[in-house]
């Protein structure tokens, strides 16, 4: 099963879990599987259309999805995703 | 930048010795480095080690961007400054402090808050950018300044137990130009979806730790020295101590330096990052001497509390409690037959309640309290605990 590290800050989303191990063929495999486990995780991942939004970056090893097939971009089991959501590190 | 007229007293030769003697390093990086003027904007957190790394290292010319004074809640994370510094000019107790660590330097202050007017003619002045701010406006702004000046832009940023570092718009050897912060992120997130640190708080070594790590960057990108982190994107968990390195590239999409670009000027960052749409001109205020001049009148009115029960236990004003992520699920507790006062820590939070509240109900009784609790304390109980 694929690996995917939450960040810090979704993790209470996730029950403080930093790791999940998921069953997937693609990245969009993965984001439908957290949007159901964790539905409070699901609007801070993805737009009203269902898209991931555009602050948050998904990387699949050390690559972001957005230079492969975004969505479409196939995942294998040792394969690692990260979840980076944009920080501003103060005031909005 | 020319280093040929740079010459060094033999009071900076003693102190720049340890630099001077590692052979990758050596006189001609210690000479980069006093030619070079850094702009630095923001003296707080990630500002504090920057600039004490940069000053203590011996660039030639610091300038600091601050508009903010020293607070007592400053000093958790902001090392430059310390108790005798409380109610001080940031820009102005760290220009002090600097010239006390290091006089062989220039500090130039520039105290004002980085704006789209101000922008371009402050960083213009510098060779290199290191972005310590606390906001997503002034993060674009600082982008995209620096990339219509042609600057490289040091970034870390911060969120409680998470650091990201890269650096952004650098041109090569080769002149060939790297990724800028909307390649990495296009779009700010909206308001109230992500919590700012003064609501969801900061580690205080964090900063420490990622503002090192850009200063090294920044003390890279002057001297030429190692691998830089251009195209490449670091971020550090200090809650699991895991750090990753991604890869990122240009986007042909980007509008200020893709295929296309369409934006050629700075332009309205509050704005871009929708802090000033016209849903948010909706949302109804009062103000902190208001809420008490209602208190005391005898007229009935709601008064809802939406940050979370950690909070509230640190200091209330009598409010109900219901916190933002649970107001629409808690709307039938909410009065619609006088007036509805919802207040949070400084505002943010309470607007996006009260449009949630409006948007999905239609309630029309809803007031914001300006500035939150903490306008409420410092206007009318200042015996109260701020936080």
């Amino acid at each position: 099963m694929a690996t995917v590290i939450i960040p810090t800050p979704l993790r209470k989303f996730t029950n403080n879990t930093a790791r999940l191990n998921v069953k997937a063929g693609n990245v969009q495999d993965i984001v439908n599987d957290l949007s159901f486990n964790f539905p409070d995780l699901k609007k801070h991942l993805l737009d009203e259309n269902g898209k991931i939004r555009s602050f948050v970056n998904v990387f699949v090893g050390d690559d972001d999805i957005r230079d492969l097939q975004n969505e479409h971009t196939s995942v294998k089991d040792d394969s690692v995703i990260s979840i980076v959501p944009a920080i501003a590190g103060g005031n909005l | 930048m020319s280093t040929e007229n740079i010459k060094f007293s033999r009071e900076e030769l003693a102190r720049y010795d340890r630099h001077i003697i590692i052979p990758e390093f050596g006189l001609e990086a210690q000479k980069k480095l006093k030619a070079a003027k850094v702009l630095v904007i923001g003296s707080g957190g990630l500002g504090s080690p920057v600039l004490l790394y940069l000053a203590a290292a011996g660039v030639g010319t610091i300038g600091i961007v601050d508009f903010d004074v020293v607070d007592d809640s400053n000093l958790q994370r902001q090392v430059l400054f310390g108790v005798n510094e409380v109610g001080q000019l940031k820009a102005e107790a760290a220009r002090d402090r600097l010239e006390a660590l290091n006089p062989y330097i220039d500090i130039v202050v520039h105290n004002a808050r980085l704006s789209s007017e101000n922008a371009l003619g402050i960083i213009r002045q510098y060779d290199v950018v290191a972005d310590g701010t606390d906001n997503f406006p002034t993060r674009y702004l600082v982008n995209d300044a620096c990339v219509l000046l042609d600057k490289p832009n040091i970034y870390a940023s911060i969120f409680q137990f998470e650091g990201q570092v890269s650096v952004f718009n650098y041109k090569n050897e080769k002149g060939e130009v790297g990724p800028n912060y909307r390649d990495l992120y296009p779009t700010p997130p909206p308001p109230g979806l992500v919590p700012s640190c003064a609501e969801g708080g900061v580690l205080g070594v964090l900063p420490g730790i990622i503002g090192s790590l850009q200063a090294l960057e920044v003390i890279k990108v002057i001297t030429g020295v190692g691998e830089l982190l251009n195209g490449r994107f670091y971020i550090f968990d200090a809650l699991n101590f895991e750090s990753r390195t991604f890869k990122i590239k240009r986007n042909p999409g980007n509008p200020l330096n893709g295929t296309n670009p369409t934006i050629t000027q700075l332009i309205d960052y509050e704005q871009f990052c929708g802090l000033k749409n016209d849903a948010k001109t909706t949302v109804k205020e009062v103000t902190a001497q208001e809420l008490y001049d209602l208190e005391v009148s005898g007229e009935p009115f709601q008064l809802i509390d939406v940050r979370e029960p950690h909070e509230y236990d640190i200091v209330n004003i009598g409010a109900e409690l219901i916190p933002l992520g649970t107001v629409s699920a808690n709307a039938d507790r909410i009065a619609r037959d006088k007036k509805v006062i919802i207040h949070c820590k400084v505002g943010g939070r309470s607007a996006k309640a009260i449009q949630e509240l409006q948007d999905k109900f239609g309630f029309d009784n809803l007031y914001n309290l300006k500035g939150g609790i903490l306008s409420y304390i410092d206007e009318v109980q200042p015996e109260l605990t701020r936080y």
